[in-house]
């Protein structure tokens, strides 16, 4: 110790020098432990503060989702009991709405819808077009398949998602231009707090809708009262995703930095036991040297 | 031998038919809301919803149809005879063929919570937004509001 002392003010260069090997070799300095200390600790409170906002933000979610649950599902029969099937002859031109969220820190929430459509679009990336809610599925997306994407819908995922919030987007897809005959919504569908599942919704243009054989028996319907229907339709099926993927997504970051405040905590002790025993290390050799001094002297 | 086991056969199919006709001869609603959800798959007796087309009233083995709702009061009269009104702002209407019934609406509440002073107060304030308005986009849009606003008093009162 006594050495190293009179060496930082002979030769700096020398002691980073050693600093290094020491580090190196596995035996960081008490300096160096504390600070790593401290910041994993920080980390922690942040993680753990995280968990708080995000369990909060859940229980709303997942109130939301009781109450917006009916509402998808009404909105899904009329689909699902006239069984519309996209016109195979026809060419086909897809659409994939990717529901995320701009913020992340959630797990695999965001990842697992994009590979859903990566993977899709392996398949066969001809005729085919992304929407992307949310800046996550963008920044994934768009370096494979970003000729591809129609729009991107930002601000989503700080506040609750709202029914304008969904029609807005329902506007734009219709706005688009974009005739796709087999659309489909991907999004996460919520089971419980630590599962959820990548489940896709199938959305359908007006032209395939008009050609289904099952609409015969529907009274009194014209064009514009489908087109009307179809496109409100969209809106509360949006809607009914953006509810189950915000739910999914607060679940998730819920249990995300659970774990990441445990991990923090086993680093913790970790870190505070090298730390106990590099300061015992270091005592003990100021003794010695102490000792073997005064020994010296005799 | 085979005559009375015939017999129990067309018994026991009989009553089944009984039984899914008697299935048909309710009406299951869904009614809701973005904000809430009031009847989900409830059987009711009869619904009255307000239409581009007219309004006019859901019965069991209604003709299946699609319609969109206007602005105005739908009201369900429950299997027990009790009545409850409520207003809806805009939405649609799905009749099927199993005698479902989906109405969905953008917002529905309760016509007693309605408020008729706050009503009439936003009537005036869409009334000169629209005379106020300079696109067409904004006019409509006002319109709309106007045309929602005067079917909300009407409701309350």
């Amino acid at each position: 110790m006594f050495s190293q002392r009179a060496a930082t003010l002979l030769v700096p260069l020398a002691v980073e020098a050693t600093l290094q090997a020491q580090q190196q070799r596995g035996m960081a300095t008490l300096k160096a432990i504390s600070i790593r200390l401290k910041s994993v600790k920080n980390i922690q409170k942040i993680t753990q503060s995280m968990k708080m906002v995000s369990a909060a933000k859940y229980s709303r979610a997942e109130r939301d989702l009781k109450a917006a649950r009916p509402y998808g599902l009404g909105a899904q029969q009329f689909f699902e009991k006239t069984e519309i099937q996209s016109d195979d002859k026809a060419e086909q031109k897809k659409l994939f709405i990717a529901m995320t969220s701009d913020r992340g820190l959630c797990g695999a929430v965001h990842t697992g819808v994009a590979r859903f459509i990566r993977n899709e679009m392996n398949k066969d990336s001809s005729n085919t077009k992304i929407i992307c809610v949310g800046d996550k599925s963008r920044s994934i997306l768009s370096r494979l398949y970003g000729k591809d994407i129609l729009f991107v819908a930002n601000e989503v995922g700080r506040l609750p998602p709202t029914f304008i919030d969904a029609s807005r987007i329902a506007h734009e897809v219709m706005k688009s231009g974009y005739d796709f005959t087999e659309g489909s919504i991907v999004y996460n569908r919520f089971k419980s707090v630590v599962s959820y599942q990548c489940t896709t919704l199938p959305i359908f243009s007006s032209n395939t809708v008009e050609k289904s054989d099952k609409l015969a028996v529907y009274d009194s319907l014209d064009a514009d009262v489908i087109q009307s229907y179809l496109e409100y339709s969209l809106a509360s099926l949006i809607f009914y995703t953006m509810k189950e993927s915000a739910c999914s997504e607060q679940s998730s970051r819920m249990t995300a930095m659970d774990n990441a405040s445990k991990n923090a905590g086993e680093m913790i002790e970790k870190l505070t036991l090298t730390f106990n025993r590099t300061r015992q290390a270091v005592i003990t050799r100021e003794l010695i040297e102490i000792i073997s001094g005064a020994a010296a002297l005799d | 031998m085979s005559f009375v086991k015939n017999a129990r056969m067309l018994a026991v199919r009989g009553s089944r038919m009984i039984q899914s006709r008697g299935y048909a001869d309710e009406m299951k609603l869904t009614f809701a809301a973005a904000n809430k959800t009031f009847y989900d798959n409830a059987e009711v007796r009869q619904v009255d919803v307000p239409s581009f087309s007219g309004s006019f009233g859901i019965l069991a083995k209604h003709v299946p149809t699609l319609a969109v709702l206007k602005p105005g009061v739908v009201q369900v009269y429950e299997n027990d005879g009790k009545t409850s009104k409520y207003f809806v702002s805009s939405g649609t209407i799905s009749v099927n063929e199993d005698s479902s019934v989906q109405v969905l609406a953008e917002e529905a509440h309760s016509v007693t919570d309605i408020d008729v002073n706050e009503a009439r107060q936003l009537l005036s304030q869409y009334q000169s937004a629209l005379s106020s308005a300079s696109s067409d986009e904004a006019k409509a849009e006002a319109a709309i509001a106007v045309e929602c606003c005067e079917a909300l008093i009407k409701a309350a009162e």
